[in-house]
């Protein structure tokens, strides 16, 4: 009951927003807050029950008709750590937008049915919800860009929705064709056999949605449009948890579908990654628009997360899931950062800034500190994840992971060039009576610092939830066909 | 000392709790807090002693960090002798460095920044060296980096600062992106990063493989310890406020490089192509710098070129297989150079300025600093008594034997060495003073940590034999021959020093001109950095900004785009044929299924 509790609550929070909001300005953000921090109090009481549970996996079915699954979700230690940081990103995601004032009541509604959905596809314990929370995703989405965006918002939120709602009709259509092989509905339920050729395009159509959400190279252009012209509280959200969804699809349904096609794709989707890897960094390290430079950042981390997930081994799922939590704790502090800085300063052009640590001096630190950990620093929490992509994929691939080095490298370059040129020098004139991060933004801000020291330094805390779920997904994939 | 030798754990946890507090105490604290820096050093030489006393090495605390599906990474730390001689290493040195910073550092606003984050550099330095495992010392050795970066940048506005702290960190990130694939390399051949399980385990890896993964660990290495063409951080690295420089630039992070190939040295031991380079870097960059140091007019400058050099030598000594020597060469040279570079802030303090030609005659004015100099260049130039004459000669003496050719050049380099050294000194100490400030000493906080740096570089030398064999090397006697040569070219530095310098300040300003184009070779160092400034830098931006206009914006989200618009126009054309009239239809219908018909037909041939 718990678990359908963390998407009902959203939603009714989404419905009091909306209604409250012709009323009063100041009532829909505090109904926000107020539940999305409960559902972060029924989250870790999820978590606390996971943990309890020695079959590491609890489930909420309603089943309809005899033997057929209508509505079944499940929490097991995959889902539970993205549950986690959607709760924690979603409480940060509502703080960002304090200051909204056009239309509060509907843009929190929204917010938090974005929350329902995508704490839905995490828990989803059948294809057919799979697929139905993950375009209920999209909508939300699209309008928070579209209405509360920048100047370009009306191209950037279509082009979000064209882009992923044809990569996820592919998905569809493999989904279809999962869903014929499986009993009951419920996933991982496979109980006719797929055959190793089918298995092969299935994987594909699969992991066509998935790989335009991470996104994979070549998919990604769609991404940085978003992210620039996205309202800050769309940003967190979007980099946060939306890119999660893809990976975590991959482990999910791709790989447990087709375990053989996966096999025979691991190389390609490697390439992507590694790829990926450099390019994002590349891409970062060009722009002049700070925000722009977060969004392709995410392109970097989310390579790291294809190249761990292509390795196929147990660490390497291990090192893709530590890493997609990272960069979610990590781009949802950045975007967090950019998004106040362009509230105050209304320009995100990197040229403009300078000296801020003098003026700003909290909110540099904490830029400093979010760029540290972009870029990979051990003690925190990209590193982990990173280490592990890293070392395994070696095993796997080899001297290919030399230009995954290489973008390990260009990681440092984008993040402290970034900061050097907005945070050191001399102070910028036009910024002399700046504003140093509010007590909301702090408040906001920090649940996400601790969490990136507590996860650089114990990432055990996630190993031990996904284990078994891990262990499930090596045991198919050494099983063969 | 028992409790924190049995608990490495502590000596790591315990800076970090101390940065943490003193950050938070805030400016209002600082006064108070600044002090708890020096619990942090001396806990840390607690723990070495601890262990070097009792002789019983701390068993490693392994803990399985990543661990999924039955991998295991391990994580760990432990204290071994070795491990125990770094720590009291950078026990002794960040004590002083600390205390003196308290004095140097008294009117900066962000004291709680500075003494945070020594406190920090301390505990990471103890992680990586106290490391039984090779994640452990990773991340040891990044945090370092961090460290290093935020105190080179610490005075932010000044954009050479930050411009040399990014510089820093970029890199040792590139010999620390040689060192991860060695790490990878390694798990991939030995299946584990435990330092015991890999160096048991190095013997049987294959000649190929372990002499790529000893060329790897090297690089990490030459990155760290600022070894040719990767050294081009650490002059710029003088950003920072000096005492930084005495203790992370010159006596133990820069140290680190040469640390963990003695942690690792069983695989460089079965690689002998790897330590035949490490050689010849070594040597290589001894030599280089040593001359780039006898022209520079900073003080801070050539103190970071000398520092570069003594590494050289240092590495040197490891490529002739010689550790113990590397080792203690390590030792002496942390105490005199953390000396030299308290007694450059010292007199930076005191007269405002680095230029050597806006100093002189500051013996009289400033007994203490002048004195400890002396001492300091006296060790540096291994000339007789002091430390650095003992342990020198060690290295020359084993790089002879190895290889007689880049022992030859590691005499001139030190012939080199006496003569800088003495060439800043005279410049500095002597003559009369040229500047404009008052110089004077800086009080006890500043004096005291000269002091106590300057009995180890006066005694270290006379405990070869104890600190070889808790390495578990043999205590080697001086090699007469050796020492003698290496004393007579030490003196003669000397003396050429005092000749060209001594009594004419303006020598000085005539250097230039003597010197001709050779001079503006020495000076830019011979050009590297202004080559990779020229040829990797600024092709990097062009390659990335003509990748994101081209290649991103163009090619990949042109085809997006382009898919879209293709799609509406085709809608267009489509939505054209909508005309409402049957006769359109009725062909169109006619049309399409012939089409399908053929489909079909040539399908079911």
């Amino acid at each position: 009951m718990i678990l359908v509790l963390l998407v009902v609550l959203p939603l009714l929070g989404a419905i009091a927003a909306a209604l409250s909001g012709r009323r009063n300005a100041q009532l829909p953000r505090v109904i926000a807050l107020g539940t999305t921090v409960l559902t972060a109090a029924v989250s870790i009481a999820a978590l606390v029950q996971l943990l309890g549970d020695h079959d590491a996996m609890f489930a909420w079915s309603y089943t309809g008709e005899p033997g057929m699954v209508v509505f079944r979700l499940v929490g097991d230690g995959l889902a539970m750590p993205f549950v986690l940081l959607t709760a924690l990103l979603g409480i940060v995601a509502v703080l960002a937008s304090w200051k909204i004032d056009d239309a509060p009541g509907a843009h929190h509604a929204l917010l938090l049915s974005l929350q329902a959905a995508v704490t839905c596809v995490f828990l989803a314990g059948t294809l057919l919800l799979f697929y139905v929370a993950w375009e209920a995703v999209l909508i939300p989405m699209f309008f928070l860009i579209g209405k509360w965006g920048h100047e370009n918002r009306r191209h950037a939120a279509l082009k979000f929705f064209i882009y992923t709602f044809a990569g996820s009709a592919l998905m569809l259509v493999g989904l279809l064709v999962a869903l014929t092989y499986t009993g009951g509905g419920a996933i991982g339920d496979i109980t006719v056999p797929i055959p190793a050729d089918v298995q092969v395009w299935l994987f594909w159509l699969l992991a066509a949605g998935m790989l335009v959400k991470i996104p994979a190279w070549p998919l990604h252009t769609w991404l940085p449009d978003a992210h620039v012209e996205a309202p800050t509280a769309g940003s967190i959200m979007l980099a946060g948890v939306l890119l999660k969804i893809g990976g975590y699809g991959l482990l999910r349904v791709a790989i447990p579908y087709a375990p053989e096609g996966f096999k025979a794709a691991a190389p390609i989707l490697a390439g992507l990654g590694i790829i990926g890897i450099v390019y994002g960094a590349l891409m970062a390290f060009a722009q002049s628009d700070l925000k722009r430079l977060v969004a392709y950042s995410s392109v970097a981390h989310m390579g790291f997360v294809l190249l761990g997930i292509s390795t196929g081994t147990a660490l390497g799922f291990a090192g893709a899931v530590l890493a997609m939590v990272s960069h979610g704790l990590v781009a949802g502090l950045l975007f967090l950062l950019v998004g106040s800085l362009y509230e105050r300063t209304h320009t995100r052009e990197i040229a403009r800034y300078g000296g801020l640590a003098a003026q700003v001096p909290r909110w540099a630190t904490l830029f400093t500190f979010a760029a540290l950990a972009s870029l990979g620093l051990p003690g925190l929490s990209g590193f982990p994840g990173e280490f592990l992509a890293f070392i395994e994929g070696f095993g796997e691939f080899g001297w290919w992971m030399i230009p995954a080095g290489i973008g390990v490298f260009l990681a440092a370059v984008y993040n402290l060039s970034a900061v050097r040129r907005v945070n050191f020098g001399p102070l910028a004139g036009e910024w002399s009576s700046l504003a140093d991060a509010s007590t909301v933004e702090l408040v906001a801000a920090l649940p996400l610092v601790v969490a990136i020291i507590v996860l650089g330094v114990a990432p055990g805390l996630v190993l031990r939830l996904t284990d078994p779920v891990v262990r499930g997904i090596t045991m198919i994939l050494g099983g063969g066909s | 000392m028992s409790l924190l030798a049995g608990n490495p754990l502590s000596v790591v946890a315990l800076p970090f709790a101390l940065a943490l507090l003193i950050a938070a105490g805030g400016k209002k604290f600082v006064s108070i807090t600044q002090w708890l820096a020096v619990v942090a050093p001396v806990a840390a030489a607690l723990a070495g002693v601890g262990v070097l006393a009792s002789s019983v090495p701390t068993a490693a605390q392994d803990v399985a960090w990543l661990s999924q599906g039955g991998s295991v990474v391990t994580a760990g730390l432990a204290i071994d002798n070795l491990t125990a001689v770094m720590l009291v290493i950078v026990g002794v040195v960040a004590t002083c460095v600390v205390v003196f910073s308290i004095g140097y550092m008294a009117d900066d606003d962000a004291r709680p920044r500075y003494f945070a984050l020594l406190a920090l550099f301390t505990g990471a330095m103890s992680m990586l060296v106290m490391a039984s495992s090779l994640v452990t010392l990773f991340i040891g050795w990044e945090l370092v980096g961090a460290c290093s970066y935020l105190l080179i940048g610490f005075w932010y506005r000044k954009p050479s600062a930050s411009a040399a702290a990014v510089k820093a960190f970029l890199t040792t990130r590139i010999g620390d992106v040689g060192m991860l694939l060695g790490l990878a390399l390694l798990w991939r051949v030995t299946g584990s990063l435990s330092i015991p399980e890999v160096l048991a385990a190095a013997p049987e890896i294959g000649a190929g493989i372990v002499t790529v993964i000893a060329l790897l660990l090297f690089v990490g290495a030459a990155g760290k310890s600022a070894q040719f063409p990767l050294h081009i951080w650490l002059p710029d690295a003088m950003e920072g406020p000096t005492p930084v420089s005495a203790l992370i630039h010159a006596a133990t992070m820069v140290a680190a490089g040469v640390f963990l190939v003695v942690r690792m040295w069983p695989v460089f031991e079965v690689a002998p192509i790897a330590l035949d380079v490490v050689l010849v870097v070594g040597v290589v960059t001894a030599f280089f710098a040593a001359t780039v140091a006898c022209v520079q007019l900073d003080i801070k400058k050539v103190l970071a070129y000398s520092t570069i050099s003594q590494l050289g030598f240092m590495f040197a000594a490891l490529g002739a297989g010689a550790t113990g020597a590397a080792m203690f060469h390590l030792t002496t040279h942390a105490a005199f150079k953390a000396l030299l570079f308290l007694g450059s802030g010292s007199v930076i303090h005191a007269v405002e300025t680095q230029d050597i030609r806006e100093m002189g005659g500051l013996l009289k004015k400033m007994p203490v600093t002048g004195t400890t100099w002396l001492i300091g260049v006296w060790a540096l130039s291994g000339l007789p008594l002091l430390s650095g004459f003992f342990s020198k000669d060690g290295v020359i003496a084993s790089v002879l034997h190895a290889a007689p050719l880049a022992g030859y050049a590691l005499i001139a380099a030190s012939l080199l060495t006496a003569f800088y050294a003495f060439r800043v000194t005279w410049f500095v100490f002597f003559g009369s003073y040229r500047g404009s400030a008052h110089p004077h000493e800086g009080g006890l906080v500043m004096t005291a940590p000269l002091i106590a740096l300057a009995v180890p570089a006066i005694a270290l030398g006379y405990f070869s034999a104890p600190f070889m064999q808790s390495l578990g090397h043999e205590a080697e006697a001086l090699d007469p021959v050796v020492a003698g040569v290496s004393v007579t070219v030490a003196v003669i530095g000397v003396l050429l020093a005092a000749a060209l310098y001594r009594l004419g300040v303006d020598r000085l300003e005539t250097e230039r001109t003597s010197l001709g184009p050779v001079h503006g070779v020495l000076f830019s160092a011979y050009g590297v950095d202004s080559f990779v400034t020229r040829f990797l830098v600024a092709p990097l931006e062009k390659v990335a900004s003509w990748f994101y206009e081209v290649v991103d914006r163009k090619v990949i989200d042109g085809a997006a785009e382009g898919t879209a618009k293709l799609t509406m126009l085709f809608g267009r054309l489509a939505s054209g044929l909508q005309t409402g009239e049957t006769d359109v239809y009725a062909s169109l219908l006619g049309v399409g299924f012939v089409v399908l018909m053929s489909i079909a037909i040539w399908l079911g041939r």
